[in-house]
């Protein structure tokens, strides 16, 4: 095929690219550029036709002028014209001048998808395949809009040439990635898979691709391509190294379309057809074992293209996790490249077995190279390998080597490079935590963390090492006798003064019998790193101070000289300030039991999930960039806490110091709102002291937290107060039932008359009748006070209604007077109608005035389903045979139960007669039994219903059985006859 | 995925920028800077690929020539690697001895080249025309 090469034919353009580069500066190409466009204009604009050559040329110089960075505002026309040539080379011009220089000029757009429509119309596989690569190079949506419904159809088409639907699938792919909902799927998927069968290679290997993009949002649709891509994939690894001739890559056949075979693979669980699966094992192992033969060249190329296919291997054996031979298998192999010279080998090898690291089949395997990674952190030269082994270290950490790992991770630690220092010290944190085994080998490493990367060491890391040891008893000796002999390093870390200071604050005591580290001693030395700290670790010790004064009395005047010293009353800092005034009056008014109260030991923090291993997430996440300095450096969370203590508000631990003085949890003795104890506890207490400086108002915290609190009390109530969305049906609010609702149904189950409710305003009575599907229902309101009842409004509504929107029950009411005198009574008549089965009974919703006051009250109408019962009388013959045609174990319900009332033959009889089936007499072998038949008459359907109750008198149980052809009806009727008895 | 194709002289002047997701202008310059900043600073003891932001860098490089391709993380780095080689190789045929010359003098070759050779991530190993 012909090609553009060094001005082909093109004389002028070769001279005018010659000159531009013996232009001696800048201006003269600018001349020199200038001239030739004013040269191109004229000729474009002169009366004269061009010929297509000359188009060619010029429109080849404008397209050099603009890839040297002038811009270009004519000649698209005539680049639009080349598009209509016949001559391949002309064309080619044309479409490139388009790709490069497209722009949305509508007009032109309108023309281009014209020439590029009668391309593809042409049957012409070269301009086919150039209108292609043009719709795929802009991909812009306007394309997609104008072709992706023509593509499929000339992908799939049996004439197409085997180079257009190359380019018709990748120009899909590029489509459907631009704009995935402009290409119709339809029954041209099914035939794109059958692609993978395709004689020529490049059409596979673009078809691969297409199916690798498409299949992820439509799995099932692909789901054939399993099996065609392992026969195609077995056949190219099986095949010898000349026989895909242009495919084979330095002798490796096809080592891309391997790979993107592999990879597709991967979008799958393995194969369920045992013979695919077959065959693929057999291709993963051919692959394994070719690693091992001889190079077939000893060129670098050579084992590359094998390399890139091993790897691919391997991740698919990784991906399927479920073949322990070949995942031991891809381990040894990965060893070997451990200790391969080549470090793009090395860096690969320990990235691949990262992920074998958490496959429970080769976990055990990864292990055994322990040594070998060791020794690559220590000796690689390159950071991102030595990045890999901290992390393959990381995950083949498991209980039985977490000290050794640990270790070298931390003597690593004192050279690592600054970029992967913060990742390392969050990574031994966490393993540190996982795996100890003790606690004092956890403190240990952690102070070792902060001694040996102070400034890596993340707030999570430390507040996590304060929780471990505040909640376990057996190692805070320990560690208040580590961080003492730590703070006493002539130069510490300030996160190490912050970790050394609560814990002394808290356990100091522990160590004070050791006249090395006596009340004094300790105070000392935390005092004398006191003026180098920042404000949020000088108001972290100024909290310790107070606490010392609770832990050792002898310290108090020596601390309160401190407190009292103008440097901290007149701080420039509020908090530093407030802190000081605080704790010095504290000191000094506080009896020491309140003083114990107040400053009490920390209680445990609760358990929750390690927020070190969440910012790791975070940190590995795709914003690990910004990750990096979230809340640490952040100054809008020091505002928020008024400089307390910059806690990022994204992390859910507590920060320990805002908390150190355990005020929170010390009940506050004379608090009138108690809300905010820690606050209002410390200015009660001020206000009795001396001078009260006028600037201490709330600290911004406590301001903080008094802004949010009043809308929270409220919103429980609101709740409350509101009517549940689901139950309210129309302009009138229906309100919950009353809980006592549930009761006074039950009461009706076997009953049709009686006192539905009473309270000292209302009572309601109830009286009604049924047959079929028809009721009718009198209700007596009655006022049992002497006031006359306002308003007064009932209304029945059916809460099945909202969700089904199809009414079970039609409920006729009449409107009563609204206004009940004091001790008259109204009447209500209801007719009812069952059209359908239901479970739940319509609400009855009264509301009025009384004395002015709105009243309201929900009750559930005593209407079930079983007062729809049609008694049934039947032969024992005939109540078995029906027992058996009801025998799916949906159909019947049964229940268990303890006897709430004296087990009387008589009152139970009457409450199944109540419930509305007819009783059955010698039926059941056992005259102790009852049983009953009885049909549900609905509107739409009848329900038979069959019932079997055996009562135990010895145990006071009974055994209740209902089957009914309807699953629900079953389960409803057994639940409302089962609270009865 | 491959998301842009580099190639850069020793200078670390871009001589071809190829973007398969979309990115602004003014912001491929700062991205050029940063990525050819860390290729060229590697020495070949280190390995060819490189961490950077949440993606990776796949650099090989040819005496004068320095080849970049950024993919992101399910791309396989040793395909790309030998990509980047075969790619070469057919700039070498074609120009009959590709030179850093060559490749900025026909730009809009090679972005054709490579626009039909691997649209989107696609490689396909011999050329049609």
């Amino acid at each position: 095929m012909p090609a553009v090469s060094k001005g082909d034919g093109m004389r002028g353009l070769a001279v005018f690219i010659s000159d531009i580069r013996n232009c001696k500066s800048k201006e003269a190409e600018i001349k020199r550029i200038n001239k030739e466009l004013a040269n191109i204009r004229s000729k474009f604009k002169g009366d004269k036709a061009l010929d297509g050559y000359s188009k060619k040329k010029y429109v080849c110089k404008l397209l050099f002028i603009f890839l040297l960075g002038h811009d270009i505002d004519f000649g698209h026309m005539e680049a639009v014209n080349l598009l209509s040539s016949n001559k391949y080379t002309e064309k080619q011009i044309g479409y490139l001048f388009i790709s490069v220089l497209v722009n949305s000029n509508s007009e032109l757009i309108r023309l281009i998808n014209n020439a590029i429509k009668n391309d593809l119309a042409s049957r012409n596989p070269t301009f086919m395949c150039l209108a292609l690569h043009c719709i795929a190079n802009v991909g812009s949506r306007e394309m997609g809009e104008a072709f992706a419904a023509d593509i499929p159809r000339i992908l799939v088409a049996g004439d197409s040439m085997d180079s257009v639907k190359q380019s018709a699938a990748l120009c899909l792919l590029r489509l459907y990635k631009a704009s995935p909902d402009l290409v119709p799927m339809g029954e041209w998927t099914a035939r794109v898979v059958h692609l993978l069968n395709d004689q020529h290679m490049g059409v596979v290997t673009a078809a691969v691709s297409l199916i690798t993009c498409l299949c992820k949002k439509n799995p099932d649709d692909f789901k054939t391509c399993i099996s065609l891509a392992v026969s195609r994939l077995s056949r190219i690894v099986s095949s010898a190294s000349t026989d895909l001739q242009d495919y084979t890559y330095y002798f490796v056949p096809a080592p891309w379309l391997s790979v993107k075979l592999l990879r597709l693979l991967q979008c799958y669980p393995p194969p369920e057809d045992a013979a695919v699966k077959g065959r693929l094992v057999e291709c993963l192992e051919t692959v394994l074992n070719k690693a091992q033969e001889p190079p077939k060249s000893k060129k670098v190329q050579h084992s590359n293209a094998k390399n890139a296919i091993l790897f691919e291997t391997i991740s698919l054996i990784i991906h399927y996790d479920s073949e322990p031979n070949l995942l031991v298998r891809a381990c040894n192999q990965l060893g070997q490249f451990l200790q391969h010279r080549e470090t793009n080998l090395r860096y690969l090898a320990l990235e691949s077995m990262c992920t074998l690291a958490s496959s429970e089949f080769s976990h055990e395997a990864v292990k055994t190279h322990i040594d070998t990674v060791i020794n690559a952190l220590k000796t690689e030269r390159d950071v991102s390998v030595r990045q890999r082994a901290a992390d393959l270290l990381y995950a083949m950490c498991d209980r039985s080597n977490a000290k050794q790992i640990v270790s070298e991770m931390l003597r690593y630690l004192e050279t690592a490079d600054y970029a992967i220092r913060e990742e390392i010290v969050l990574k031994v944190a966490i393993l540190a935590e996982k795996y100890a085994v003790d606690y004092s080998w956890y403190v240990d490493t952690i102070l070792n963390l902060i001694r040996i990367a102070g400034d890596y060491v993340s707030e999570e890391v430390w507040y996590r090492v304060l929780q471990i040891v505040t909640n376990r008893d057996d190692v805070q000796g320990y560690a208040a006798k580590t961080v003492f002999e730590a703070l006493q390093a002539p130069a510490c870390h300030e996160n190490m003064v912050k970790v050394g200071g609560y814990i002394l604050g808290e356990f100091g005591n522990l160590i004070a019998g050791d006249p090395r580290s006596s009340p004094p001693v300790q105070f000392s030395l935390l005092h004398s790193k006191f003026h180098l700290c920042s404000v949020a670790t000088r108001a972290l010790l100024l909290s310790t101070y107070i606490k010392f004064i609770n832990l050792f009395p002898e310290t108090k005047a020596t601390i309160q000289g401190v407190l009292r010293a103008g440097s901290q009353l007149r701080n420039a800092d509020v908090e530093l300030q407030q802190r000081a005034v605080e704790y010095l009056t504290l000191s000094s008014v506080a009896s020491t039991d309140v003083l114990a109260t107040v400053l009490e030991e920390m209680p445990p923090f609760p358990e929750r999930e390690s927020s070190i291993l969440a910012k790791l997430k975070r940190k590995k996440g795709p914003g690990a960039g910004s990750a990096l300095d979230d809340g640490r450096r952040d100054p809008s969370s020091n505002d928020i806490n008024g400089g307390v203590e910059p806690t990022p508000s994204t992390v859910s631990t507590p920060s320990p110091s805002a908390d150190l003085l355990g005020l929170r949890a010390a009940p506050p003795p004379a608090a009138p709102p108690a809300t905010s104890g820690a606050g209002n506890l410390l200015v009660d207490v001020f206000s009795d002291g001396p001078a009260a400086q006028p600037s201490l108002g709330p600290t911004p915290e406590e301001a903080f937290l008094s802004e949010l609190e009043p809308p929270a009390p409220e919103s429980p109530m609101a709740l409350l107060a509101d009517p549940a969305p689901a139950a309210d049906p129309g302009p009138e609010d229906i309100g919950p039932p009353i809980p006592e609702a549930d009761e006074l149904l039950n009461k009706f189950v076997c009953k049709n008359n009686g006192v539905l409710f009473e309270n000292q305003l209302l009572q309601i009575g109830v009286k009604s009748e049924f047959r079929q599907n028809l009721g009718r229902m009198y209700l007596f309101y009655g006022n049992k006070t002497s006031v006359q009842f306002q308003n007064f409004s009932p209304t029945v509504v059916h809460p099945g209604d909202l969700q089904t929107h199809i009414l079970p029950l039609a409920v006729q009411t009449k409107r009563v007077a609204a206004q009940v005198d004091g001790g008259a009574q109204v009447q209500q008549v209801l007719n009812i109608e069952c059209l359908r089965d239901f479970l739940t009974p319509p609400l009855l919703s009264v509301r009025f005035r009384y004395g002015g006051a709105p009243q309201s009250l929900t009750l559930k109408l005593p209407v079930t389903i079983n007062k729809f019962f049609q008694p049934t009388e039947m032969a024992a013959q005939d109540f078995f045979q029906r027992w058996k045609q009801l025998s799916l174990p949906q159909q019947e319900a049964q229940k268990i139960f303890k006897a709430n009332h004296p087990m009387d033959a008589e009152v139970t009889k009457a409450k199944l007669l109540g419930f509305g089936s007819a009783l059955l007499d010698n039926v059941d072998p056992n005259p102790e039994n009852f049983v009953g038949a009885g049909i549900i008459q609905t509107k739409a359907l009848q329900v038979g219903c069959l019932l079997r109750l055996e009562p135990n008198a010895q145990a006071q149980m009974y055994r209740l059985t209902l089957r009914t052809s309807k699953e629900p009806v079953s389960r409803h009727l057994c639940e409302l006859l089962a609270q009865q008895f | 995925m491959i998301k842009f194709f580099l190639m850069v002289n020793k200078q670390g002047q871009t001589r071809l920028a190829k973007y398969y997701e979309h990115v602004e202008i003014n912001k491929r310059t700062v991205l050029e800077t940063e990525v050819i900043k860390s290729c060229l600073s590697r020495s070949n003891e280190q390995c060819s690929f490189i961490e950077f932001k949440d993606f990776k860098l796949i650099c090989r490089r040819y005496a004068a020539l320095l080849i970049v391709v950024g993919v992101n993380d399910t791309e396989n780095e040793m395909a790309i690697y030998e990509f980047i080689h075969n790619f070469v190789e057919v700039l070498d045929e074609y120009f009959s001895r590709v030179s850093e010359l060559d490749v900025s003098f026909f730009k809009a070759v090679s972005q054709v080249f490579l626009s039909t050779w691997q649209s989107t991530g696609v490689v396909l190993i011999r050329f049609y025309f």
